[in-house]
């Protein structure tokens, strides 16, 4: 039989260090979407609170914190990160598992808005994008899911199959930023 | 160009697929007879004016978005989400 081996979406890309900005994978973790039942968004998220802290967040908006964090994730869909969802959330919700199929990573460090403002077509600037904002946006051409999960910090999820190309974007960007810099 | 998606906010063009006019939301009965299928399938008007258009939310959300905007003016009048518009979905 043949000798798999299980790798991360970013083996062998991460981390970058560019200029004090750092780009890093985050901590595999169990992803799972939640697309609630026709009505049960209340019920969902009151469900959501008791067994996992946090409600359904509303859209452009994240819940919870690092280790376990809902991310609102598009039209009546929240990605529920790292915890293994409790069962009694397929009563209200369409639940499917979604760990491998996302590239996750870390953008980090003072300057980190103006390399997503060379990609991504939003004012990511911290008077309009607070802790815990999220947004689905593009950054150039790909899908992504961007939320700030700290001060300078953001966590930005692409198509695994993605995940080369998102590793390359950012760090041209961040090449750029840090260039600009020094002129 | 800019346009709000009911869900996001307001959004930039390059975020949203572009579908035509907003003849899918009027789609006739199966019944209807040749001539009404026909206008249905292969007849647009070309409005110097207001137009309604559908567009999707591609790079966001990912909702499909019916807008009211002026083909003379570019202004964007009015967006609405289709399942509002058509009938609730879910």
């Amino acid at each position: 039989m043949a000798e798999l081996l299980a790798k991360s979406p970013c083996e062998g890309l991460l981390p970058k260090e560019v200029d004090g900005l750092t780009l890093s994978e985050a901590k595999r973790a169990t992803m799972t979407s939640l697309s609630p039942y026709r009505g049960q968004e209340a019920v969902l998220s009151d469900v959501l609170k008791t067994e996992h802290g946090m409600a359904l967040p509303r859209p452009n908006r994240s819940a919870g914190k690092e280790g376990a964090r809902a991310v609102w994730f598009g039209q009546r869909q929240v990605m529920l990160i790292g915890p293994d969802p409790a069962v009694s959330l397929a009563d209200h919700a369409a639940l499917t598992d979604q760990s491998d199929a996302w590239a996750v990573v870390l953008l980090e460090g003072e300057g980190a808005e103006d390399v997503l403002a060379r990609l991504v077509p939003l004012d990511l600037r911290r008077e309009h994008f607070k802790k815990g904002h999220t947004a689905r946006s593009q950054l150039q051409h790909m899908m992504v899911s961007i939320t700030r999960v700290g001060d300078a910090r953001f966590q930005i999820m692409a198509f695994r199959s993605m995940a080369k190309t998102l590793v390359h974007e950012l760090e041209i960007a961040m090449k750029g930023v840090a260039a600009r810099r020094a002129s | 160009m800019r346009l709000t998606c009911p869900v996001c906010g307001e959004r930039d063009r390059r975020e949203f697929y572009y579908m035509g006019d907003a003849v899918a939301l009027r789609r006739p009965d199966p019944e209807a007879g040749d001539a009404v299928w026909d206008d249905y399938l292969h007849n647009r008007d070309n409005p110097a004016g207001v137009t309604r258009d559908l567009w999707q939310h591609e790079g966001g959300c990912g909702a499909w978005i019916v807008v009211t905007r002026n083909t003379m003016t570019h202004e964007v009048l009015e967006t609405a989400l289709a399942s509002d518009v058509k009938g609730s979905v879910g």
